[in-house]
């Protein structure tokens, strides 16, 4: 336990960095995630092939494997150099942000666009015809008619997408990110002896985050189905 | 293609037709001028010069190896006897300790469900890494022993909700069926519902082993030698250069692997979908309407343990 209580800044400080990138990450894949599946239900052949593509390769990788493509691959294949910090107007990210921004994001908008994707099919057909005999566009309709009603069945899964997402930032321990993870690996080489308090520790901080999301989630789920 | 979609736009005319194929071109030539730019940049870097060569004769790159030595490597130590190790002994152990939790989470009795309850909940709500880092540093045990360890106690937890949500679709006769002829509460769980359970969640299930999968490269992290890490052996002995080839090579062999078990989940899919068409075609067979609720009720359930693309996929 004293491990614990003595490191208390290093363990609230890889809390925090769980929860940035977990959030930055998560509204970054939500809004590719849409655009994605906004692709993939659209009349544009080209679209619809580029977004079922992406999603069938990017989903099939291994989160891992997508971290060190951008480690290694990317800086060769596509002269990507991702920095180690990103700087905002005088503020710096944490070290390791940029990679694990950008392979979060590519990674968790896969699981974004299917389950809105699923959820646009889930909208009334009549709600598209209604639109459509109004004479709006596909855009319109999407955006003002559909979108707005998939959103609604479409919190539940989404809840559960951003838990696995919360989850998985956990990766980015291995590529010098220091967030829970990486904290509670730190912290149990330097303390031997306190190793099982210590993960015991960083697991409750996980629970914390994951167990009412899904609890959330699950609640939502039964009034959506109901009202439905 | 299913009318949801196509409900979102009309059949065009001819104007919309000729605006449709302008659009349509500018995407494609937009697309088409990523890829450009993605191979010239390659391009630029030297991309295509004999850095390959590694994967036929690596001799090229004066490295005392064969391509045979290489590829082994790779497919059989790596993929094989890494990633696959990993995920046959798992599995495994997955469907005993999910039957077992299963079991426990819906017995009547609280001592024994609350348990139950709480394991899935935690391991659910844990990253897989954190577990198999626990077992490296606490237990200090061997990698590939870790490596079952996160594996076996997320996929329970998981895999038992997917089959207690299979349990909870099929109608309430069934299991009053199972009392009726004398059965005990457990036997008409084992021998009743819990086959329907299984055949109704079968591509979640199958799906579920993409997931385990994917989950095997985290070993990467703590150091057991699965496809990734030998890709890294094999990058830092040939050198810089041929990082991106064994980058490549890895992500087709993880996206092959995927894309064949994805396959398989939806061939199942497919297969029990169409016996039940089957059964619907029939014009003498009267209309099951629980088996229609209880399709619903699968896809709602599926959703409930994060199941929720109509492939069935999940990430994790």
């Amino acid at each position: 336990m004293t491990a614990l209580i003595n490191n208390a800044d290093m363990v609230l400080q890889g809390f925090w960095l769980t929860l940035l990138l977990s959030v930055v990450a998560g509204l970054a894949a939500f809004v590719w995630g849409t655009v994605l599946a906004a692709f993939r239900v659209s009349p544009i052949g080209a679209l619809r092939a580029f977004g079922t593509a992406y999603v069938n390769i990017v989903r099939n990788t291994p989160l891992t494997l997508l971290f060190l493509f951008f480690l290694v691959a990317a800086p060769q294949l596509l002269s990507l150099i991702l920095p180690l910090q990103w700087n905002f107007f005088g503020v710096q990210t944490p070290i390791g942000f940029p990679m694990a921004f950008v392979a979060m994001t590519l990674y968790t908008a896969t699981f974004v666009c299917e389950v809105v994707r699923s959820g646009v099919n889930s909208v009334g057909i009549g709600q598209g015809e209604a639109a459509r005999s109004l004479g709006l566009t596909f855009f319109q309709t999407l955006t003002l008619v559909v979108l707005p009603q998939a959103m609604r069945t479409v919190v539940p899964p989404l809840l559960n997408v951003f838990v696995a997402h919360i989850k998985n930032t956990s990766v980015a321990a291995g590529f010098t990110y220091v967030e829970m993870v990486a904290t509670a690996n730190r912290l149990a080489n330097t303390n031997p002896a306190d190793v099982v308090a210590i993960f015991v520790g960083i697991a409750v901080l996980y629970l914390v985050m994951t167990i009412p999301l899904g609890a959330v989630a699950e609640r939502l789920e039964k009034r959506v189905a109901i009202a439905r | 293609m299913s009318s949801p979609v196509n409900a979102l736009h009309d059949t065009l005319g001819p104007r919309g037709k000729a605006r449709n194929l302008l659009i349509s071109t500018v995407s494609a030539l937009a697309i088409l001028a990523l890829l450009g730019w993605v191979v010239y940049t390659a391009a630029g870097n030297d991309i295509f010069n004999d850095r390959w060569a590694v994967l036929v004769d690596p001799s090229v790159l004066g490295k005392n190896q064969s391509a045979g030595d290489v590829w082994y490597s790779l497919v059989v130590r790596g993929l094989i006897f890494g990633t696959l190790k990993a995920v046959a002994i798992s599995v495994p152990i997955v469907a005993v300790f999910s039957l077992v939790v299963m079991v426990a989470r819906l017995a009547p009795q609280k001592w024994f469900s609350w348990p139950a309850r709480a394991f899935i909940e935690v391991f659910r709500g844990l990253p897989v890494l954190l577990v198999m880092l626990f077992t490296v540093l606490a237990l200090d045990t061997d990698p590939i022993i870790a490596v079952v360890v996160g594996l076996v106690m997320y996929n329970s937890a998981v895999v038992a909700e997917i089959l207690r949500a299979g349990v909870a679709s099929l109608p309430k006769g069934q299991y009053e069926a199972g009392l009726s002829i004398g059965l005990t509460r457990f036997r008409t769980l084992m021998l009743i519902q819990l086959p329907q359970a299984i055949r109704i969640m079968l591509p979640a299930l199958v799906s579920q082993i993409v997931v385990l999968l994917k989950d095997t490269s985290l070993g990467f992290i703590i150091a057991y030698a699965e496809l990734l890490n030998i890709t890294k052996n094999n990058y830092n002995y040939f050198g810089e250069e041929t990082k991106v080839v064994f980058v490549a090579v890895a992500a087709v062999l993880y996206i092959g692997t995927n894309a064949l078990v994805s396959t398989i989940a939806r061939f199942i899919d497919e297969r029990s979908r169409s016996r039940k068409l089957a059964q619907y075609a029939d014009p003498d067979a009267p209309i099951d309407t629980g088996r229609v609720n209880r399709e619903g009720m699968a896809i709602a359930a599926q959703a409930h343990t994060g199941h929720v693309d109509p492939d069935n996929r999940d990430d994790t």
